[in-house]
């Protein structure tokens, strides 16, 4: 019985919180604190939304594409590095530090160097991605990889396993849980990235779409995209986190195991 | 003769030898203890077995093959059950199988019949994580068992355990492994475990390694608990306490 009461209020606690920074926007609004030019109300927002649904829409899809095939090369490039990285304890040495070094660089200062590059096409804006995506993932998966017991390892091998058995079977799925931890990160990064690529240059795109709308100063336009812009990040990490289930059914008793404890 | 036997089994790591000169047999269905204190190879001398290690210099056979330095021919089971969290117990028990290169399907065939012989009945689609460690054991065991043509190695495996729980595991083992026709090398530092389930105990001690005793327990199985207290069993452990001393 108590734990049903607790059930019901740790779902009801995000609900609460969101509506009260909502209700907390709005009053700030109607009691006329801030001017409603520069922050518009969350109803003149959501008209913004409406009115320009069609046209958010058609961004999106761009944007959307963007964010998903950088993500997916991320994908590709991670697990590439990360298990040679696994298997050639000198790659692990010389790489490691040149990925971290990779990361102190920020997105923003090559984006218009990508774009330099590669012009105005959609290459640019994917390359962003997978530049920012791909790292979460590697270290997770290397981690994965490394958090597999070697007493398992040399018993596997007692039984004949060969290097790629040993990967198959024990290594691959043994990061599986541990590569959605970084995927789920990597995906809130992936529609920032493809966002923040559009920024400087692009023809279509949630990012362009906001520097129209900057330009333009319609602040409800520009708070009605931001919101729609964590909306879809949001639904992407759901959706992977709907795919974590699917592939990882093991965690869940895990999970249940540690409700009822 | 002799099922399993190592013929003068050597290894050294770098300068340091760790056993010298092992020779040992385990004949069909029997148990056979390996006594030793901790530091005196008994786990390297598994190894060399189980052909993880090569051997310096000596052989490893099987039913008269030499399996020297040869993975896969004869598995082992340690205190940790290592059973694969996300796998089923059925997938775990049948991953050797696959290993071998038996599908998948079949593998799992070969071994759904033998889970209610090992006490298993109904765990098989159930996660490691759901059983108990008792349990957990015992699948250990049966993966064991179907990837090692008869012959068990087993490292420690019931250190883990209480005394109450350790008598009825040894009993059911005992049962077991006359089902099954079973031969088991056994590793412990515990003497009377080593009494109470073996029909021959070698003693490993000294640096390097070296068997410096063989005993015979003339005596009908399964013993019970009450079986420590008799004169007899005083008797074989005062010899397995002077072996392992004199050694010293």
């Amino acid at each position: 019985m108590t734990r049903k009461y607790q059930n019901i209020t740790s779902k009801l606690a995000p609900v609460v919180s969101i509506f009260s920074v909502l209700l907390l926007w709005f009053a700030l609004c109607e009691g006329e604190v801030v001017p409603a030019y520069m922050l518009p109300s969350p109803i003149a927002v959501g008209k913004a939304f409406v009115n320009d649904f069609p046209i958010l829409m058609q961004h999106a899809a761009v944007t959307l594409q963007e964010a998903i095939y950088g993500l997916l090369l991320g994908i590709v490039l991670a697990f590439v590095i990360a298990t040679l990285m696994d298997r050639f304890p000198f790659l692990y040495k010389a790489v490691y530090p040149l990925l971290v070094i990779s990361q102190t660089i920020p997105t923003i200062a090559i984006a218009p160097l990508l774009v330099l590059w590669m012009g105005f096409s959609m290459a640019p804006k994917i390359t962003l991605v997978v530049v920012t995506t791909f790292f979460p993932i590697t270290v997770s998966l290397l981690d994965g990889y490394r958090s597999v017991d070697a007493d398992a390892v040399s018993l596997m091998r007692s039984m004949g396993a060969k290097r790629i058995q040993i990967f198959r079977y024990i290594k691959l799925p043994g990061a599986l849980t541990q590569f959605f931890s970084g995927l789920k990160v990597s995906a809130s990064y992936a529609v920032v990235g493809a966002v923040i690529s559009e920024w400087l240059g692009g023809f279509k795109g949630l990012g362009v779409y906001m520097t129209r709308v900057k330009k333009a100063y319609a602040f409800d336009k520009m708070f009605s995209v931001i919101i729609f812009i964590s909306v879809i990040s949001l639904l992407l990490m759901l959706l992977i986190a709907v795919i974590k289930r699917l592939c990882t059914p093991w965690e869940r008793i895990k999970d249940e195991r540690s409700q009822t404890e | 003769m002799g099922f399993l036997k190592t013929e003068g089994v050597t290894k050294s790591f770098g300068d340091k030898k760790v056993i010298e000169n092992i020779s040992i047999r385990l004949d069909e269905g029997e148990l056979v203890s390996l006594l030793g204190v901790s530091g005196s190879g008994k786990t390297t001398l598994f190894n060399c077995i189980s052909g993880l290690y090569k051997p310096d210099s000596g052989r490893v056979l099987l039913n008269g093959e030499d399996i020297t330095g040869k993975p896969g021919k004869i598995s082992y089971m340690l205190q940790k059950d290592l059973l694969l969290p996300y796998y089923t117990v059925l997938d775990n028990v049948a991953l050797p199988l696959v290993i071998k290169g038996m599908k998948k399907k079949q593998a799992r065939e070969k071994a759904r019949p033998l889970f209610a012989e090992f006490g298993l009945g109904g765990t098989e689609n159930h996660y490691p994580a759901e059983l108990s460690g008792g349990m957990r054991q015992r699948a250990a065991l049966l993966r064991t068992y179907l990837c090692s043509d008869g012959v068990a190695l087993l490292d420690e495996p019931f250190s883990a355990l209480d005394t109450i729980t350790k008598s009825a595991i040894h009993e059911w083992y005992l049962d077991i492994m006359q089902k099954i026709k079973l031969s088991t090398l056994f590793i412990t530092h515990d003497i009377d475990e080593a009494i109470l389930i073996s029909d021959r105990i070698y003693i490993l001690s000294g640096v390097p390694g070296v068997i410096s005793d063989e005993i015979t327990i003339d005596e009908k199985k399964p013993r019970t608990n009450d079986f420590t207290l008799t004169p007899e069993f005083i008797a074989y452990k005062k010899r397995i306490i002077e072996s392992l001393r004199l050694s010293q």
